[in-house]
């Protein structure tokens, strides 16, 4: 290696070894069930639990929240989270079942709620045993999220929320949902205040959670009907009206783009899991008949493949020049492509999968007969949710075009 | 071996790309590229020469010209993505000199040991030099040469010989008695005739350069190999100038659907214009990324060179074809004439596009690595 090379600080290369090591001897036995693709379409309690303490132990082995402060329950470490991320997917662990939590909730709550309402939260958050969950979509407030008309009416040093959240992921597990309310209706983005919710205990008694049916049969999110719940306003984060600036923190770690690193592991191989990627699509093709020899053999196949193989690599590759200042232009150009990216490889690489099946794509989960369990076709209904969710593709170009390229802000 | 999390670009190749950005839009921002390239419009014209070549001799005064040969021959020894750096840069201005040539030549000459030894000594000294090993059909495969030489003597027809008019040196590549042989060429010696090509791209010049029993220098015994070795290189520098002139074109476009208005608003306003822009920067930051991993694995990761420098070529001729087309496209009717400025972009990239193997082609390479039966 050159003189120049930028490896592990001495606290990461001591980190990973940790990591290294405690995974060799942890990591958890087979599931006991077949696991939804991702944490977002966990449907049955014992997905959940073997989710949880997979969750919990790496917490308490100091491989989740590593990069935040102890006095909330964090690991106190600068820049770790990444090594623990790349050594728990190196050893191919399941992923945690927090994940709404973890992505989203931790860093907005870190950055925008009082000392003691973090020190109560997050830890219980960062080991899992608290699923949280995000209200922001309404009815009539997708793209456009500033139309969000859910109400807060202040009542003393109270507030009463009605009105109606869906696509709520994980909504029916979840003890806390980060929820975006109006407080003012004569302001679209002044009028917004931010909140952390705990639904679970309010649970028909003003919240009440309904499982929406995804396209894939699968459940995993919700509608979440709110009438006359009282809320204390200790639960308001940042100051009245700035729910809007909050919402950016949540969002742009959503997308992948935020300042603190989400705690992340996955790469399981196991019957009762899937991935989707270049490797996997390969392996299928060679798997695949196609008269006397293979789909890997088919020239159009393997073009599109190496298409896709070329974007997944790009993608890693992006990530790495995004940590080498004099390689970058705009600060934002790599990260705000994340969501995008990350989501749309993903459909093309399971729309490719079905491709290669032929007509065995038409059998689904059920069917003794369907190629990887029937797992590529619901791999590429479900990426759909990656592509709507978050802010849509057609949003984030719309970011990309007006933050970071400069171009006249769209309606 | 194992890559370096930065690339490997260290302090002083971020120095080498700023200067190289400074002296190309100091010397010859583009208003002054278009008036010495593009003075002459007639489809029908002959080949012209039309470059800076005093330009060229300040970048070998700077050392650029002997960036990548080794210290041991007496160069600067860059590392690969120092020089992909400035490549990007020189991709960026579009500007006419044989220096991706004479990058080219100094790779493979380097990869040929002691007997490259004197050759590169000569790129030191401040000559330039360019590869011939492609015939008619435009293969880029070593073993279709359409050379051959017999007792230090050269005959055939090389095809695509690119900057040609512009260097010093041909490094050829040829059928000789003991297999595939390279040879070094005055290219002003007897018997070396050059016939320029009429192309479109106005920023380089392109020939057929045929020997007729020219006397030549074996250099490399070995040839196939020499070459085989350097093509990575030679595929990621190119796709590293291209990366460049996407990004000229990127900004380029986006200043104009800025600024432009119809329907009482700047075009960039409308989502059928910005978003398929904004794919065009993806792309950009696609193939860059793939130019400095595969720039960095050439040093540090020898055995899976291949397959990346494939990569970047293959992402950065994509690219230079979308890039190529939405530059021309959104700046509507002006784009379509010959004094808007992304024209000279639009038939650079075009040119790079094919140059040293299309997409199609470097995925089908990819494909016989990457979906190889198992062992």
């Amino acid at each position: 290696m050159s003189e120049s090379a930028r490896i592990d600080s001495p606290e990461q290369a001591e980190f990973r070894q940790y990591c290294r090591d405690w995974l060799a001897t942890n990591k958890p036995g087979e599931p006991p069930v077949r696991l939804p693709q991702s944490a977002l379409e966990i449907m049955t309690e014992p997905q959940l639990h073997y989710l949880q303490a997979w969750q919990k132990s790496a917490y308490d082995a100091g491989l989740v929240g590593c990069d935040y402060p102890e006095e909330v329950g964090g690991g106190g470490r600068k820049d770790c989270q990444r090594i623990a991320n790349q050594e728990m997917i190196r050893a191919q662990t399941p992923f945690f079942p927090n994940v709404i939590g973890l992505g989203m909730a931790a860093p907005t709550v870190f950055y925008h709620a009082q000392e003691a309402l973090k020190q109560r939260l997050l830890p219980r958050l960062f080991s899992g045993e608290d699923i949280w969950c995000q209200g922001f979509s309404e009815p009539g407030a997708g793209s456009d999220l500033a139309s969000v008309q859910t109400f807060a009416e202040r009542k003393g040093d109270k507030w009463v929320i009605n009105g109606h959240k869906v696509w709520t992921s994980l909504a029916h597990f979840a003890e806390w949902m980060i929820i975006l309310l109006r407080t003012d209706k004569s302001h679209k983005y002044d009028g917004l205040s931010y909140f952390v919710v705990p639904i679970r205990e309010a649970l028909g008694k003003g919240v009440t959670v309904r499982p929406l049916i995804k396209i894939t049969g699968e459940t995993g999110f919700n509608e979440v009907i709110f009438e006359d719940l009282e809320v204390d306003d200790s639960y308001r984060l940042d100051e009245l009206g700035k729910g809007w600036q909050v919402a950016m923190t949540t969002l742009l770690h959503e997308r992948g783009a935020g300042e603190l690193q989400t705690p992340r592991s996955g790469g399981m191989k196991s019957k009762a899991t899937h991935e989707v990627n270049a490797a996997a699509v390969m392996e299928l093709a060679r798997n695949t008949p196609r008269g006397a020899a293979t789909a890997a053999d088919d020239p159009l196949l393997r073009d599109r493949m190496m298409q896709l193989a070329i974007r997944e690599k790009a993608f890693e590759q992006s990530q790495r020049r995004s940590r080498v200042q004099a390689l970058l232009d705009h600060p934002m150009r790599i990260p705000l492509q994340n969501k995008l990216l990350a989501s749309e490889i993903a459909q093309g690489m399971s729309e490719l999968a079905l491709d290669i099946e032929g007509a065995a794509a038409s059998l689904y989960l059920a069917d003794p007969n369907a190629p990887a369990g029937g797992q590529w076709p619901l791999a590429y209904m479900n990426t759909f949710g990656m592509t709507i969710a978050a802010g849509t593709s057609e949003v984030q170009r719309n970011i990309l075009g007006e933050r970071v390229l400069g171009m006249p802000k769209s309606k | 071996m194992a890559q370096p999390n930065d690339f490997g670009f260290g302090e002083e190749a971020g120095l080498l790309k700023d200067s190289a950005r400074k002296f190309f839009a100091d010397n010859l921002p583009v208003d002054a590229l278009h008036r010495l390239v593009a003075e002459n419009p007639d489809p029908e014209r002959s080949p012209e020469l039309v470059w800076r070549e005093d330009l060229w001799h300040q970048m070998v005064e700077l050392g650029w010209s002997m960036l990548a040969v080794p210290e041991q021959a007496g160069g600067l020894g860059m590392p690969l993505v120092a020089v992909a750096g400035l490549v990007e840069e020189l991709g960026r201005a579009a500007f006419p000199c044989p220096l991706l040539g004479t990058l080219n030549a100094t790779y493979v000459l380097a990869a040929c040991g002691e007997q490259g030894r004197g050759a590169l000594e000569e790129i030191c000294g401040g000559l330039s030099a360019t590869l011939a090993l492609t015939g008619p059909s435009g293969s880029w495969l070593p073993g279709d040469t359409p050379l051959a030489a017999e007792g230090g003597r050269l005959s055939g027809t090389a095809c695509f010989v690119q900057d040609a008019g512009k260097v010093d040196r041909i490094l050829a590549l040829a059928r000789a008695e003991g297999g595939l042989a390279l040879y070094w060429v005055d290219a002003g010696a007897d018997g070396v005739t050059i016939e320029a090509d009429a192309i479109v791209d106005l920023t380089r010049d392109q020939a057929r350069v045929t020997f007729d029993g020219a006397l030549a220098t074996c250099v490399g015994s070995n040839g196939l190999a020499a070459v085989n070795q350097a093509l990575p290189a030679i595929w990621t520098l190119l796709a590293a100038d291209m990366a460049g002139a996407a990004e000229w074109q990127l900004q380029t476009t986006v200043e104009y659907v800025s600024t432009r208005k119809q329907f009482d608003h700047p075009l960039g306003f409308f989502q059928a214009v910005k978003h398929p822009l904004v794919d065009v920067m993806i792309m950009a930051d696609e193939t860059r990324s793939l130019v400095y991993n595969a720039a960095c694995a050439y040093d540090h990761e020898p055995e899976k060179v291949a397959q990346f420098a494939h990569m970047a070529k293959s992402s950065a001729s994509d690219l230079a074809g979308f890039a190529s087309s939405r530059s021309v496209q959104y700046h509507g009717g002006i784009g379509f004439t010959w004094e808007c400025f992304v024209h000279l972009y639009f038939k650079r990239q075009k040119h790079s596009q094919a140059l040293w193997g299309d997409g199609a082609w470097h995925r089908a390479q990819l494909a016989d690595i990457l979906l190889a039966p198992a062992a």
